[in-house]
């Protein structure tokens, strides 16, 4: 390390910027002619959860699928404005951006558990074998890590080669995170995960999104205030394509600065 | 209705009336369920009564000729002074020029869906379906021509010891042929593949084609299964091609660039008239039809037990 005159300084700013995963600047997004999304700006924190809440219609999945350019699979569909990713400054929206390394870097989960018709084993190692990896040393470890993070482990460790379809609901969206994670993502999203799922299964994947936060980033939509109010630590309530309020999720729903926010919070609307 | 029912108190009226008015539906929909009923059993007793009268006619032949000749016999002369009744030259045509067209149909065809389901866009696929459905509804007696005259030319350049009739050729355009059923079939079930499955795929980094081949493929693998076995129902039982541009000598080979009878050539060419009603020879076509039946149902039922046991579960 070099001395330098500015060492009292440099610190704060690492952490600043340490702080954030990535930042939306001026985020548009059109299904066409159609505007979904207007004009958001907001930052991810680092190792945090985000919870992105609104009524239907308002955006916020369409926001989350902006992260890892799903819009892409349909045609007529644009972006305007970025997301920056750090530590490494990319914009994710560029053109020249391959939506592939995207996915490779933040992965998701999504409403309905969606198991491929495969082996539990095979489901977990999906996202390294399309990364290209054999080493079935390597696979091992990776599937079993990932399915432990996923607390699925236990569950499944005597019926690996066993189909996915055999697991229950709970159990499917579990091993659906098992298969996001194996690939060590530095953002993970979720599109209201527990929405299929009943409570019981419910209280175990907010357990989960709760423990994850040590590992990586994570962002999630969700139609349960409630369940934002106990996974998050950020909240954006969004409304008509439009990000009305970003804070601490303690704010959020102890005394929002915005009408629309308490509103919709205290039940008037919504 | 008749005027004392207006004097009488109107909740007794209208309680029979309902009554009444319900039975008369009831026989109505007792009617229609039964019509129903009957045009639904009319395909069932049709089947049966073309298997009952196949079975029928194959016991006159079998009682003239034994079991064991016909499945070990290895010439097939019904119509020479010196008959033999051995099924297997015509049943070596038929798995023979059946081969070649899967080899042909089931590539291609799994190819074409492939592309359409996953990769085409959707201007092209609309514009490429037509064509593709054309190409199935062209006569076979075409397709037979076109093997004759164009195929078997053209393979003679390269093949210059090919004869002028050849299973070989019959078997490419019949394949050729085949394409659009296979394709639309396997299209199809790999379209109802939820989307949901396919984005968890994209999800994860993977490309389209990985996700067409590790993914969808395998979810719609019971759909793709029966495409294959209609493919192969379709080449077994596929007569006029192989009639044209095979040649009609029943040949007991496995070798593709000869010529030879299939099941079906020979059942054509005998009904032509040739033979007398009644006589042995004209009894040799319901056994050879039940012979084709019989391998058709064996594929059928295979494809059955396909489908259960790799029923899609999403």
């Amino acid at each position: 390390m070099v001395e330098n005159p500015d060492e009292g300084h440099a610190p704060l700013v690492e952490a600043n910027t340490a702080r954030y995963k990535s930042e939306v600047r001026s985020l548009s997004f059109y299904y066409g002619a159609f505007s979904a999304l207007k004009n958001i700006n907001m930052k991810l924190h680092e190792k945090q959860v985000t919870a992105l809440i609104g009524p239907s219609g308002c955006g916020k999945s369409t926001f989350l699928r902006c992260f890892n350019r799903m819009h892409d699979l349909y045609p007529g569909n644009r972006y305007v404005g970025e997301i920056i990713l750090y530590p490494d400054n990319v914009n994710i929206l560029s053109r020249d951006v391959d939506p592939i390394e995207v996915r490779m870097r933040i992965s998701m989960v999504f409403q309905k558990p969606n198991p491929f018709p495969k082996s539990i084993y095979e489901n977990v190692a999906y996202g390294l074998r399309v990364r290209g990896i054999r080493q079935r040393a390597i696979l091992d470890e990776k599937v079993e890590e990932a399915l432990r993070d996923a607390a699925l482990w236990d569950e499944v460790k005597d019926r690996l080669n066993q189909l996915a379809f055999n697991l229950s609901g709970g159990q499917q969206q579990r091993l659906c995170i098992a298969r996001a994670l194996a690939t060590d993502p530095e953002i993970l999203l979720f599109d209201e995960p527990t929405s299929a799922l009943d409570p019981i299964a419910t209280a175990s994947i907010e357990e989960l999104i709760t423990d994850l936060k040590d590992k990586v980033t994570i962002l999630i939509v969700t139609h349960n205030m409630q369940q934002a109010a106990r996974v998050s630590d950020y909240t954006a309530y969004m409304y008509l394509g439009e990000l009305i309020e970003f804070d601490v999720t303690d704010t959020i729903f102890i005394k929002p600065k915005n009408k629309q926010t308490e509103d919709y919070i205290t039940g008037r609307f919504g | 209705m008749r005027s004392p029912v207006i004097a009488q108190p109107p909740e007794e009226v209208s309680g029979s009336k309902r009554l009444a008015y319900r039975y008369r539906r009831h026989l109505g929909e007792r009617f229609i369920e039964t019509l129903l009923f009957l045009m639904a059993f009319a395909s069932v007793a049709i089947t049966i009564a073309i298997v009952a009268m196949l079975v029928k006619e194959s016991f006159i032949f079998f009682e003239h000729v034994s079991l064991w000749d016909f499945l070990t016999d290895t010439q097939w002369t019904p119509l020479f002074d010196d008959a033999h009744y051995g099924i297997l030259p015509l049943v070596s045509g038929t798995v023979v020029s059946s081969a070649v067209a899967l080899l042909v149909a089931i590539p291609l065809g799994t190819i074409t869906a492939i592309y359409l389901s996953e990769f085409a866009p959707f201007g092209v696929r609309e514009a490429a379906k037509p064509f593709l459905e054309l190409l199935g509804g062209v006569p076979t007696v075409v397709y037979g021509y076109f093997a004759l005259l164009f195929v078997t030319p053209l393979l003679q350049k390269i093949l210059p010891e090919l004869p002028g009739f050849s299973l070989l050729s019959a078997g490419l355009v019949m394949g050729i042929m085949i394409i659009p059923y296979v394709s639309s079939m396997a299209e199809d079930a790999m379209r109802a593949v939820p989307m949901n499955l396919r984005e968890g795929s994209y999800a994860m980094g993977a490309t389209r084609f990985q996700t067409a081949i590790r993914v969808v493929m395998p979810a719609a693998f019971s759909g793709i299964a029966a495409a294959y076995i209609l493919g192969i129902s379709r080449a077994v039982g596929e007569t006029m091609v192989v009639a044209v541009a095979a040649g009609m000598q029943p040949n007991l080979t496995w070798n593709p660039m000869e010529p030879a009878a299939t099941i079906t050539a020979y059942i054509v060419q005998v009904s032509l008239g040739d033979l007398p009603h009644g006589s042995i020879g004209y009894q040799t076509i319901f056994a050879a039809g039940l012979t084709l039946l019989l391998l058709t149902l064996t594929f059928n039922i295979i494809g059955h037990f396909l489908r259960k046991r790799y029923r899609e579960v999403y």
